[in-house]
């Protein structure tokens, strides 16, 4: 049960936040343009507020609740040093990533964040099939 | 003021949201992407119901002439194919299958050092990209 009911009471938590930004402040939620925002536009201030939530929520969801803060492998930081870097590289050049073409251009049915969230799942996907035969 | 408050309450709802669907757990997310493997297909529904609910809130926007504390809705008018598009989009899935992690759950854990180091290396990519763009 608790496959189903987290993820589901998650992703109405995440469709909720965007749509309280979009009708209030006029604003796509999507998190990597977002951060860049906060660093670069004039209207960083609400930018920076926004990113600072983040890590408040996930705070305040892990103690509500319960749940274990999730482990964040350190044995390979190369590895993790890499995959920030095409990360970051990547959502730059593409103009968004899990939230801004995932979660809020397909819901206002974009052909580019649908071609875009193909396309990254799918690299993902064949990323993962390929680092599990090493 | 209080449309940076909108933007702080905004942002915790979301923080949340990643929190509670599992998203910040890199071993759940390269489960998700693991479909010849060991799949774990939790992460749908994450998706599933986020895009719902901002699929609402989209077309409730698209009802209203301006946003309740804003002047204009701000929203991607792009609408064409580029290179730049898919090459971005499929760095950004390596980068995503190789560690687990994407922004957001990735600025969720910024107490976390770890995190720490993939933010600010994800930092110096989208620098490096946006000088890529320009030139």
């Amino acid at each position: 049960m608790e496959n189903f009911l987290y993820p589901t009471i998650g992703g109405l938590l995440i469709g909720l936040s965007a749509s309280i930004l979009l009708l209030f402040n006029g604003k796509i939620a999507g998190i990597s343009s977002i951060f860049w925002n906060s660093f670069h536009r004039p209207n960083r201030f609400d930018s920076l507020l926004f990113i600072l939530g983040l890590p408040i929520g996930s705070m305040l969801a892990y103690s509500w609740l319960g749940i274990a803060t999730p482990r964040l492998p350190d044995d390979n930081m190369f590895l993790v040093l890499l995959s920030g870097l095409l990360v970051g590289f990547g959502v730059k050049l593409g103009s968004g990533c899990t939230s801004g073409h995932g979660v809020c251009g397909i819901g206002r049915f974009s052909v580019r964040s649908i071609v875009a969230t193909t396309t990254f799942i799918t690299s993902g996907i064949i990323t993962v099939y390929l680092t599990a035969l090493l | 003021m209080s449309k940076n408050i909108i933007s702080l309450i905004s942002g915790i709802i979301f923080g949340m949201g990643l929190a509670i669907s599992g998203m910040t757990d890199p071993q759940k997310v390269i489960g998700f992407l693991d479909i010849f493997g060991n799949w774990v297909p939790d992460l749908i529904f994450v998706m599933f119901n986020a895009l719902v609910v901002s699929a609402l809130g989209y077309q409730l926007s698209r009802r209203m002439h301006k946003p309740m504390l804003e002047e204009s809705f701000i929203i991607p008018k792009k609408n064409h194919i580029n290179k730049e598009l898919i090459q971005g989009a499929f760095i950004f899935g390596i980068g995503w299958g190789l560690y687990g992690l994407c922004p957001g759950p990735a600025l969720a854990s910024i107490n976390n050092q770890v995190a720490l180091v993939f933010i600010v290396s994800m930092f110096g990519g989208m620098q490096l990209a946006n000088k890529v763009i320009k030139s």
